[in-house]
Order: structure tokens, then C-alpha cells, then sequence
């Protein structure tokens, strides 16, 4: 009787265990709550022109390429000095994406040319990226109100028109 | 008797003395040391100018600030032609709280934040680095404004 019940405990503690990586995965798939809060300094210096993206959008590599290329950061001038970017760059490193999603490297290590975006915005058109409401597909905060919060829960998105 | 006490209490004097003294130059040497955030506007203008060797000039730091210089962007394609009100971001958006000091008491209160943007904007909207006198001139204009 009494193995009967520990074996029934641990299979219950499985299955609940189980379902909570599950669902840990699975908010993981499209970034939905799970990102982690964003270095103060991350903030201070990369969310002045636009919303911090999650350290977890991009490889390692990828966040690397991008702060070397500063100076010529899509087209603008974003450079920074060697003391403020050091904390950045270490912080970007230890919060990368991994993974088989991070295998390739997008174009230009253009968060919204990667395919997992693609993919999670596949039924979103070319010209609804194109509205001026919505302002391209790298201004996530059109659609997805609480991205500057890292929260990109897709039952929560508004399409402006 | 009275000869060795004026002594000991002039002696006394003197120690006070170089304490104070060396307090004072150590305060200086802080004062000195002290990171540029402490200036105000006022004085960063006051510094640009100084480099520059110019008396700043606000008709031109206007017409600075609303020209083209020879890329796609002026300034005020992000900041306005009159920074008393809020800015956008010209490539994405992004709402740019207003530059004049004004409208908006935290501007150039942090010399290494206002060398950063100036840096990054003048290679932006120049392609080199703007002359201390275009910097004076600049501030100067946007220290006329009022909202």
C-alpha cells in the first residue's frame, strides 16, 4: 500500500514537473514572459532610439558583431566608449539566445529578419509592417504594448490600424 | 614666562593654520577631480567656448541647427527647428524629450552624456565631429529658447 502511494506521489511530481518545463519552454518559443529584466546600463544606453531587446533575440555572436559595429549601428552613429560598453557586451554575452533557433545568424543580425521571427510573424503582411502606425517590423511597441517590459505575450497584441 | 606662552600659542597657530591650509587644497583637488557631471549648461557653453576661442553666436548655432550638411538628416529632423517641444526619432520613431535646457532642465547638465550625442549626432548628420565654435554656437541658440 504504501509503495503504491509513494509511486503515485512521484509519478504526480513527474507530470507537474514535466508541464512546468513545458510551459517554461513554450513562453520561451515566442519570448512571451520570459525575459529576464534588462541591465540598468542595457537600458540607459541601447533604448534611447529604440526598446531594449531582450538579450535572448539574438546569438552571442550576433550581440558581438553588433557592438563592434556600433559606430555604423543601422545606418546611424551609436558608438559608445570601452568602459560602458565592457558591462554591455558581458551582460549581452551571458543573456545571448541558444540554441538550434540561433544557428544561423540573420542578415545584418537584424532581430526581424531572423527566421524565428519570421515564423512568428507569418501572419502578419508586408503592408500592416508598413503602416505608419506601426512603423516596421523592428518597432515592436506598435503592436506589442508591453515589449519595453520584455513581455511580448501574443494574446495581448494591438494591431493599430 | 609670557614670551614661551605667546610662543606655544603663535607655534599653535601656525599647525592650525597648515591644517586648514591643507584641507583647502585637498578640497580644491577634489573639486578639481570631480567627474564633469556637476556642470550646468551654462558652463558647458562657457567651456565650448572657451576652446573655441569664439564668442558664441546664436543666428548661426540656428542656422547650424536646422541646415543640411551635406548628409540626409539636418538636426531638427529628430530634435525640431525649435527643440521646446518633444523630438521624434527620424528612423524609428522613438519620442526624444526637448533639447532647449528651458523646456527641459536635465539637457547639458552631464558634459560626457552631451560629448556622446554630440559625437554620435555630428558623425550622423556631418560626417565628422562638430568644431568646438559650432557646439558654443548650438547651445548658445537652444539657451534662447523658451517654451
Amino acid at each position: 500500500m504504501k509503495t503504491h502511494t509513494t509511486a503515485l506521489r512521484l509519478r504526480t511530481a513527474l507530470l507537474v514537473g514535466l508541464s512546468a518545463l513545458g510551459f517554461a519552454s513554450g513562453a520561451q518559443a515566442d519570448f512571451g514572459r520570459s525575459n529576464p529584466a534588462p541591465l540598468p546600463l542595457y537600458k540607459t544606453e541601447c533604448a534611447a532610439c529604440h526598446i531594449a531587446y531582450p538579450a535572448g533575440m539574438l546569438s552571442a555572436p550576433s550581440w558581438q558583431q553588433l557592438m563592434i559595429g556600433l559606430p555604423k549601428h543601422f545606418g546611424t552613429d551609436a558608438s559608445l566608449d570601452t568602459a560602458t560598453a565592457k558591462p554591455i557586451s558581458a551582460w549581452l554575452q551571458a543573456n545571448a539566445g541558444t540554441g538550434r533557433r540561433f544557428s544561423d545568424a540573420p542578415p545584418d543580425n537584424r532581430i526581424s529578419k531572423s527566421s524565428w521571427f519570421v515564423r512568428q510573424h507569418d501572419e502578419v503582411s508586408t503592408a500592416v509592417f508598413k503602416r505608419a502606425s506601426v512603423g516596421g517590423a523592428a518597432n515592436c511597441g506598435a503592436c506589442h504594448g508591453h515589449a519595453p517590459e520584455g513581455n511580448f505575450n501574443e494574446h495581448e497584441v494591438r494591431i493599430p490600424k | 614666562m609670557r614670551f614661551l606662552f605667546l610662543n606655544g600659542f603663535f607655534l599653535g597657530l601656525k599647525r592650525r593654520a597648515r591644517r586648514v591650509g591643507a584641507g583647502l587644497l585637498i578640497l580644491a583637488a577634489v573639486v578639481a577631480a570631480l567627474p564633469a557631471q556637476a556642470l550646468t549648461a551654462a558652463d558647458q557653453l562657457a567651456a565650448y567656448a572657451a576652446q573655441s576661442g569664439q564668442t558664441p553666436q546664436t543666428a548661426p548655432g540656428q542656422a547650424f541647427f536646422t541646415a543640411k550638411h551635406g548628409n540626409e538628416w539636418t538636426c531638427a529632423s529628430c530634435h525640431t527647428a525649435k527643440p521646446t517641444v518633444e523630438g521624434k526619432h527620424a528612423s524609428t520613431g522613438k519620442a526624444i524629450r526637448p533639447m532647449a535646457p528651458a523646456a527641459n532642465p536635465e539637457r547639458f547638465t552631464d558634459a560626457a552624456k552631451t560629448e556622446k550625442w554630440f559625437r554620435r549626432n555630428c558623425n550622423d548628420v556631418l560626417g565628422r565631429e562638430c568644431a568646438p565654435a559650432e557646439k558654443a554656437d548650438v547651445l548658445a541658440w537652444l539657451l534662447t529658447l523658451k517654451p
